[in-house]
Parts: structure tokens; sequence; C-alpha cells
């Protein structure tokens, strides 16, 4: 077992233009968890996580991730990265798109089989990205990140879109993912897949403002839910932002 | 780069275009019905044997540049660019994948074109015919590199079609298929001297008239070089990471 952190960011600043997006962001993802950055949209999770992919610039701070530089080239093999736009050719078919990036990879022949089973594409693996629903395409797109069994996963929101009977079907997926020693951290704005993670970061403005379990989120908020706990923190974020301000 | 990659990569990009059974007919017989419509308009003059020639190496820089350019566009916006870029795929591999098959692809297109100029339209070529091919398929090269570097520049299908205008007329203009480049103004000339299309339309025309083939490739050879500088501009566009 390796206790090292997957993703250990100290002090992350990413400035685009002359606009500051992530103001300082320390980020620690323990190895094997499934950790969710939760926050509302423009909050900078996005930013959050290319700067950790290594395809995000930053302009202070450090990341390490599994023990290397974000970017590292060794880390291109060892990162699996689903975008938040559905990154798959609409003129492969599915089965295609799988196969040519597993061999950008060179992740074994069987992957494609086996990444088909895990998100469920069996019935359209042989249709054009294009013709299949939003929701199967997102799978494409999840599953080219499954590819290779990366050591970090990260998603960003890959249940947008999805039934809940399929959301369910995702985050058991990313338990047993975790359970077998891969880390994930998965971003979402809806709350109640925030009882689901092992971990929780919430974002917003830039701001890292909770890091903490979903229990241990909820007892300090005293919230009966996800949802609430996240309004009352971000309440007390904007009552505190005044103040500074005043 | 890593020759399984660039392969995988052009691989790829052959099947997609596969996939699009009309875009392949339109590129292999317009060219070729636009040569007839030519040779139709200027029968019983000399003029299509004078531009004829030219316009074989016209059709695959155009073709090639259009196709080129809006392709990888669409990589860069769909985001499948920058996931192959997290990814361990060097920036050749992806480069030289496109180049093999839409090299590939106007190789096809200059094989479709010149054997219908030449016996389906009497086109007369006193050098050799695969000559012609050449210069044609270097041409579909050069278009598919300042595609590539075109579409860094642009970032809606709209703009990456206007530049089409912007570097494709310029060299047609002054390339010497209106006027010989001899007789243009100074100005003109020399900078009709820095253009690639003016260096294939005067292997075209040496080619035609039967002219010295050690020219022809001295030609096919500066028109590569271009393609090639295009091609390192186009890699220097490709990041990893952006700002």
């Amino acid at each position: 077992m390796n206790y090292s952190p997957a993703v250990a960011a100290t002090g992350v600043v990413v400035r685009r233009g002359r606009t500051e997006i992530l103001h300082g962001v320390d980020v620690h993802v323990p190895a094997g968890q499934v950790v969710g950055l939760l926050g509302p949209s423009g909050a900078g999770k996005t930013t959050l996580m290319r700067a950790i992919i290594g395809a995000q610039r930053t302009t202070s701070g450090t990341i390490e991730v599994l023990g290397r530089p974000a970017g590292h080239r060794t880390l291109r093999r060892e990162l699996g990265y689903m975008a938040q736009s559905v990154a798959v050719y609409d003129d492969l078919t599915v089965e295609q798109n799988l196969a040519y990036f597993g061999r950008v990879l060179g992740a074994p022949k069987t992957d494609v089989d086996r990444v088909v089973g895990e998100v469920g594409l069996g019935s359209v693996r042989r249709n054009l990205a294009s013709r299949i629903s939003g929701g199967q395409r997102s799978r494409v797109s999840l599953g080219i990140a499954l590819l290779g069994t990366p050591r970090l996963l990260v998603l960003d929101e890959p249940t947008v879109g999805l039934d809940p009977a399929l959301r369910q079907e995702l985050w058991e997926l990313f338990a047993r993912l975790a359970e077998a020693g891969t880390t994930l951290l998965v971003s979402s704005h809806v709350m109640d897949e925030a009882r689901r993670c092992d971990r929780l970061l919430l974002v917003r403005e830039g701001r890292i403002i909770a890091d903490d379990t979903p229990d241990g989120l909820l007892a300090a908020t005293g919230a009966s839910d996800h949802d609430e706990a996240f309004l009352r923190l971000v309440e007390r974020d904007a009552r505190a932002a005044d103040q500074d301000a005043a | 780069m890593n020759p399984r990659l660039t392969l995988a990569t052009a691989a790829r990009v052959l099947t997609q275009v596969r996939h699009d059974p009309r875009t392949v007919g339109l590129l292999l017989v317009v060219p070729a019905l636009l040569i007839g419509l030519l040779a139709w308009i200027f029968d019983d003059t000399p003029v299509f044997g004078q531009v004829g020639p030219a316009m074989l190496g016209m059709f695959p820089f155009i073709v090639m540049f259009l196709v080129t350019s809006i392709t990888t566009l669409r990589e860069r916006r769909s985001g499948t660019l920058e996931r192959l870029l997290v990814l361990p795929l060097g920036k050749g591999d992806f480069i030289g994948g496109y180049a093999i098959a839409f090299g590939l692809l106007a190789t096809l297109q200059a094989l479709v074109a010149v054997a219908w100029a030449v016996w389906g339209c009497g086109l007369d070529i006193e050098g050799s015919v695969w000559l012609l091919v050449l210069v044609a398929v270097v041409n579909g090269l050069l278009g598919t590199m300042l595609g590539l570097l075109a579409s860094a520049f642009a970032t809606t299908e709209f703009q990456v079609v206007q530049f089409m205008p912007v570097i494709v007329a310029p060299q047609i203009l002054l390339g010497g298929i209106f006027l010989p480049r001899e007789r243009m103004p100074e100005v003109l000339q020399t900078i009709s001297d820095w253009l690639p299309l003016s260096y294939s339309i005067d292997a075209l025309n040496l080619v035609q008239s039967g002219g010295d083939a050690g020219e022809v490739l001295g030609d096919v050879l500066v028109v590569a070089a271009f393609a090639l500088g295009a091609l390192v501009l186009a890699a220097l566009t490709l990041r990893r990471r952006t700002r």
C-alpha cells in the first residue's frame, strides 16, 4: 500500500490574462480514495483539474502528482482525464475511438472490451459516436479515461446529463476502482453526489473553502444534508469576504 | 516521434474519412469535373494546354488546405487535441499522422485528376506524367501543412474558411498563371519569389514543355521546404499547456 498522496498542491495560483482564476489553492488527494471536487460553475474546478493534469500553466505554487511535478512526461501513461466537453471523434465508432486512444497509450488490446463493459456500452459499440445519445457519448469519453488502467483518474463532471440509475452505476464503478487502488478526483455541481465520496473539496470563487469527509462536513456545519452544508459554508465564506472588504 | 503512434494516427484519420464517403467522392471527382469544364471552354484554343498543368497543381493545394484546416480546427475545439496532448502522443506523431493520411488522399486525387486531364481531355504533356503527379502531391502536402497552421489562428469554422482566400488567392494571382511572372511589376515579382505556389506552377509548366527534370525537382524541393517550414510552425502552435 502506498500512503503518499496522489496529488499534493500548495499555493496554486492561475492567472489567465488579467483575471486570477485560482488564488493560492492547496489540494491534498490521498491515494486510493474518491475525492469530490464540488462547487458552483465558474468556481475554478475545471482550471484546477487541468492544472493537475498538466494542461494548464500555473502562475505560482507547486503541484506534485504521484510524486512528480504536474505535467511530467512519465505521468502521461498514469493519468486518465475526462474533460467536460465530450472529447471523442464523432465520425468514428465507439470501438474505434477506444482502440485509437488505447493505441496511443500503449494499452493492451483487451482493454477495449474491458472498458466497453465497465461503462456499459456493449449494445452500441459498433455505432458511430455521432449516432448515440448524449449520455452514451459522455460514457465513451469516460471509457477513454479508463484505458490503460491509470493510477489517477481526473474526471470533470462525469455524471452530468445522466439519469439517476446510470449515475448510481457510475458511482459504484468509481468505488470499485478506488478499492482496486485507483485514486479518483471527480468534480460535480450536484451536491447529492457528495455523500458517495471519501473526501470532499469545496471550491468557491477560486478558493478551497472546505476540505473534509462528507460526515465531517455535516458535523462542522450542523446541516442535515450536503446541499445545506454547502450553502452554509458559502454564506460563511461570503460574510468573511465582506468583512475583509469593509 | 514514434512510428507506431504516427501510423495509428494516420489510420485513425483515414478511418474518419472513410465514414464520410460523400467527402471522398467530392475530393476525387470535383477536380476532374472542373478540369473537364476548362478543357471544354477552351476547346479549339491553346489556352487549356497553357493553364491545364497549373490547375492540376492548384486543386490538391486548395482542397487539402480546406480539409486539413477544418478537421484540425475541430480537433482543437472538441477537446480531442487536448486529450491527445496529455497522453503520450508526440506533436510530430499528430502532424505526421495527418501528413500521411492526407498525403495519401492527395496522391489519389492527383492520380485521378492527372489521368483524366491527360487521357480524357487530351492535355499535351512533353515531360513525364509521374513528375506531374509528384508536383501535385507535394502541393497537396503544402496545403495540409498550411491548413494545420491556419487552424491555430481561427476559433470558428467561418474564420478558417476565410483564411482560404487570404492564403490561396494571392498565390494563384502572383504564381504566373494569368501572366508570366517575368512580365509582372518588379515588386510583385519579388513577392511571388517568396510564395511556394510560384515554384509549383513553374515546375508544372516545365513538365508540360518537356523541361529539364532536374530543374523540376529543384522546384519541388523548394515547395517541400515551404511545407516543412509550415510543419515546424504548426508544431509550435500545438501546446501541451495553455496559458
